[in-house]
Parts: C-alpha cells; structure tokens; sequence
C-alpha cells in the first residue's frame, strides 16, 4: 500500500506540487494522469526518495519514506521516465549490479532468469546496453525495477518507446503485476491509462484535479445526451422537424455528406432516439445514420485540465474532419426565426 | 556500497580511460626512471617520485571526472539514490574505487624497486613511504576532484576544473617564492601539498602531514554529500 499525504514541493519560485494526496491499496494499479509539466515525475521521485518534498509524507507498506528512507526504498522497484542504465555494461552484469545494489536475498540466478523471462530481454542478456534499442533498454529498465520483487512499483512512462506489439506486452505484463503489486503508473497517454489502471489520478500544475476509478470516469463521459443523425433530406426542413420534437434542447447542421444528404447533431435533455426516428419516419426522408455520441475518456480529461467539463465532440467519430462546409455552419444554432424562415424557403422549392 | 564500488572500478576498464590512465602513469614513470636513476647511476628513487607528483596531478581528474556527472548526465543517479544505500555510503564507494585506481598506478613504484633490486639496492621504506604518501596525497586530490564532478553534469567540465584546481595547489608553492611576508608564507608552508608530499618522498612520515591529507579528503567528501543531499532539496 502506498500512502501519499499533502505533497507540497517548491522548485525555487515554482510550485511543483500543491498538496497532493492519494493512497494506492495493494493489488490496485493507480494511472497518474496529466500534462507535460504536470508534476508526475516529481511525484514519483518524491515517492521514490530521489527527491525530498517540502512538506507531507509517504508511506510504502507502512514505512515512511522520509524517517527510514533505506527500508522504505528496499520496498520500492522503480521505473523513471528515462531507464537509469549503464550504457559500458552486459544487459547481465547490470542486472547482477543492480540486484546487489537492491541488497536482494533471493537466489540470484534463479531470480535474474525469472525477471528476463517476464520482460522478455533472455535473448540480449549478454549485449552490451549500449548496443540495444531504444525498445529493449526501457524493458531491461523495467526488469530492473522487477528485481527483488518488490510490493511497490512506480513507472513513469513504462512504454515509451516500444512498439505496438510490444506495449500490448507490457501493458499486459503490468496488469499481472498489479494482481499483487501496489502499482503507480503514469502516462500523458489516456489510452494507457484506461488500458492498465484500476483507478485514476489526473494531476495538473502541481494540483489533483480529479481522482477516480477508470471505469467512472469513462462513464461520466458517456452521461450526455448528443445524438448524431444523416438523413436524405431538406435541410431546413430537417431542422425545424428536429427542433420541435419533444425534449430537444438544440439541433446543430453539421454538413452536407453528399448530395442531398446532411448531417445533424441534436441536444436533448433525454434519451430520444425513438422520437426522432419516428418523426423521422413520418416524412419522406431516410435516415442514413444515427449514433449517440459518447463523450471520451480524453473528452473528460481534457474538460477537467482546461478546468470545466469539455464539451462532446461536434463530429460525428466516422465524420470526416475536413468535411467542406462544415466549418461554416458547425455551429449554426436554430432559433425560433431561423426555423419560421426555414418553412418559408422549403415552401418555395 | 561494495556493488556500488566494484561497478566504478570495472568502469575504468570498461573504457579506454583506464588503460589510458594507466599508459601515462607507467609512461611518465618509465621516463623520470631512466633519466633520474638509471641514466645518472643512483638507487635512489626520491627524485623520480617528486617528478612523479606532476603525473599524479595529470591523471587524478581523468580518474575522478566520470565519478558524478556521468551519473547525472545518464540519470543512472536515479538508481544510485532510489537504492537502499546511504548517500554518505555512496560517495565512499566512489571515492574508494577512485583510490583503488589510483593504487593500482602506483604498482609502478614497486616494479621501479624490482628493477632496481636486481642492479643494486633498493630503499624500500622509501618506497613504501612514498606509495603510502602519494595515496594520502592524491586521496586528498581524488575527494577534491569527486567534489567539482558532482557540481556538473559534463565530464569534460569536470575534469578541466580539477586540473585548473590542482595546478593551482601546486602553485601555493611558488607564491611562497614572490613574497617574504611571514603571515603569507605560514598559510602557504600549512596548505601546501607539494611540501608535505616530498616529506613522504624523502622517506619521512609526519603524523600532521597525514591528518592534513585525511581531513582535506574527509572535508571535500562531506562537500560531496551535501551537494548530493542539497540537490533533492532543490
């Protein structure tokens, strides 16, 4: 278990961080979330004892971190952002290094063999570190971090650099870990975050923004009422039609598709797919398309670091962004005059 | 702290650092061999080694520039400070695997009274003496060059400085040569270095020259630890 209580840390005038706490139970992945800048890796070099913290405390498994720093850190394996790596030694003799350097009491052969295996690096584990890519040097750093098996594992940026294959790997790798770890992973990557943690942290300028479980949070981004509909229609027609069904907060003309077709987005203050289809359905026009618009997981998080709830995107998540005329008419909202004109004008076709 | 040491003394030899190292000490010594001994007949060793005191200098910053700014310009301070291990137990590593490096130039010496033993014979106290007062020496010089290698993340920063700083430490002595001024000359005569080694090259052990030696190292590596410490303060 990880406790961290009211972390507050001044680089010269800067505020790093300002008060942060959370506590991270075992077996719990906790994603640390937040801009460049943010203040995860300070975090984590606080929790770690790199760095020292003006006020507040951490605590690895009941061990303060600041009153008995060894045996805190004996509990602790650590990833940071950019693998601490000795470029003149054998992926081997590091390991064996960093193994004595941990004072570990595990067998060590035994135990360095596991730990490649997990991470899979047996097969360069007599090359030079020099001579890895850019992909195995951040998995012999987290092979590292794994040496001694320790409760505790913090990862800043754990698959930077991997490829596509190999993050599934990682994230994979992690989510085993996590069974019986307390682990604190961060990332500025959303998927990451959603793909691997158990709970999220998103930190910005220094401050916790938000703190919840992953699958809340994706589900308050669901919490909205957009509906996205393409119909073979008239548009101002289409519009006024929308516009007066039962529960429509505000109709949007997004574009024209192709010809004769538009497409729309609807704010409603409830579910009304049923109501428009069957208004809809009542006039001669087709409807193409019609999907709810779910608010991403990188909609909250960016609705929380700009500090208010980012609002669902205007486009439909197949549209295509640099649709012709969308520009244009994206943000037409219908009033009440608009939809009289718009009667008007059909009535002359 | 032995991982920690035994990691920076295989890193000498990991590079051609060590070796080279190794070349000039055994190169420089060759030489002041030949001319100082050899060429002009005598068994002894007491002006080779005060040349010597130069190449001591010369090669004391190439053996203590990697110690902490490589580490900081790797990140591998990273895993140094997250380890269980002492930041104080830390620096000691450093510094002993320098003063391991530093001795095994120093072997130099006894080959030096090998060869003389087979032409005629040798004084080993004063060889002995010296090896002893050239490690308290360049101990001293070693915590010294530790200490400006952990104010900088650049290696080659790191070692111009110790040889500036250990050129001008030499330099006291000349000072001591321009002024007649009594106060000057006292404060020259107890920081000297040079004066002190070349008791130890004449065979002589003074207990003061000694501390002198030991609390300059000890000074400069609790230096070296506050600039670690103060540095996770920052």
């Amino acid at each position: 278990m990880i406790k961290v209580r009211h972390l507050t840390k001044t680089y010269v005038r800067d505020k790093a961080l300002d008060d942060v706490s959370f506590t991270v139970n075992d077996g719990e992945i906790l994603g640390l979330l937040g801009p460049n800048g943010a203040g995860k890796s300070t975090t984590m070099n606080i929790i770690t004892g790199y760095l020292s913290c003006d006020s507040g405390s951490v605590e690895i498994q009941g061990t303060d971190m600041l009153e008995e720093p060894t045996k805190a850190k004996k509990k602790i394996g650590y990833l940071p952002e950019v693998p601490p790596l000795y470029s003149d030694m054998t992926v081997q003799k590091y390991l064996e290094f960093m193994f004595s350097l941990k004072k570990v009491r595990l067998p060590m052969k035994e135990h360095i063999n596991t730990v490649c295996e997990k991470t899979n690096i047996t097969s360069v584990r007599e090359k030079l570190i020099s001579s890895l890519s850019k992909g195995y040097r951040q998995r012999v750093g987290l092979a590292q971090a794994l040496l001694g098996d320790p409760p505790v594992l913090i990862l800043d940026e754990p698959t930077v650099g991997l490829d596509p294959e190999q993050i599934i790997e990682i994230r994979r790798l992690i989510r085993e870990l996590g069974k019986d770890h307390s682990v604190i992973l961060s990332s500025h990557l959303l998927s990451e975050v959603q793909a691997v943690s158990d709970k999220i942290v998103i930190i910005n300028k220094g401050r916790i923004v938000a703190e919840e479980t992953t699958s809340t949070m994706t589900q308050s981004g669901k919490a909205t009422n957009r509906l996205f509909v393409e119909a073979e229609c008239r548009k101002n027609t289409m519009l006024t039609l929308l516009k007066n069904i039962d529960g429509v907060t505000g109709v949007k003309y997004l574009s024209e598709t192709e010809r004769g077709c538009h497409e729309f987005v609807i704010d409603s203050s409830r579910d009304v797919r049923r109501l428009v289809f069957k208004a809809i359905a009542r006039t001669d026009f087709s409807i193409l398309k019609m999907q709810p618009a779910e608010r991403s997981l990188e909609d909250t998080y960016l609705g929380i670091i700009s500090g208010s709830a980012a609002p669902a995107d205007e486009k439909a998540p197949d549209n295509k962004p640099d649709d012709k005329g969308s520009e244009q008419t994206a943000s037409e909202e219908t009033s009440a005059e608009e939809v009289k004109e718009a009667e008007n004008d059909d009535s002359d076709i | 702290m032995t991982a920690i040491f035994k990691r920076e003394f295989a890193s000498y030899f990991a590079s051609p650092v060590g070796y080279a190292v190794l070349a000039a000490f055994a190169f420089f010594n060759g030489i002041f061999m030949y001319v100082q001994c050899l060429f002009i007949g005598t068994s002894s060793l007491s002006n080779v080694f005060t040349s010597m005191f130069s190449t001591v200098l010369f090669i004391i910053p190439l053996i203590t520039m990697r110690s902490f700014a490589e580490d900081r310009r790797n990140r591998t301070d990273q895993a140094l400070l997250t380890s269980p291990v002492s930041i104080p137990s830390i620096v000691l590593a450093k510094y002993l695997s320098a003063a391991a490096m530093l001795l095994v130039c120093l072997s130099a010496y006894v080959i030096d009274g090998l060869v003389l033993s087979f032409i005629s014979k040798p004084d080993w106290s004063v060889i002995i003496g010296n090896i002893f007062g050239i490690l308290l020496s360049g101990s001293a010089f070693i915590a010294m060059g530790i200490f400006i290698s952990s104010l900088t993340q650049s290696v080659i920063v790191a070692a111009l400085v110790t040889f500036v700083v250990n050129v001008l430490i030499t330099l006291i002595d000349t000072i001591a040569t321009t002024t007649s001024n009594e106060a000057v000359n006292m404060i020259v005569n107890v920081l000297s270095f040079q004066e002190k080694y070349a008791q130890f090259a004449l065979g002589v052990v003074s207990f003061s020259d000694v501390l002198f030696f030991i609390s300059i190292t000890f000074i400069f590596l609790f230096f070296t630890d506050r600039v670690i410490e103060r540095r996770r303060w920052a």
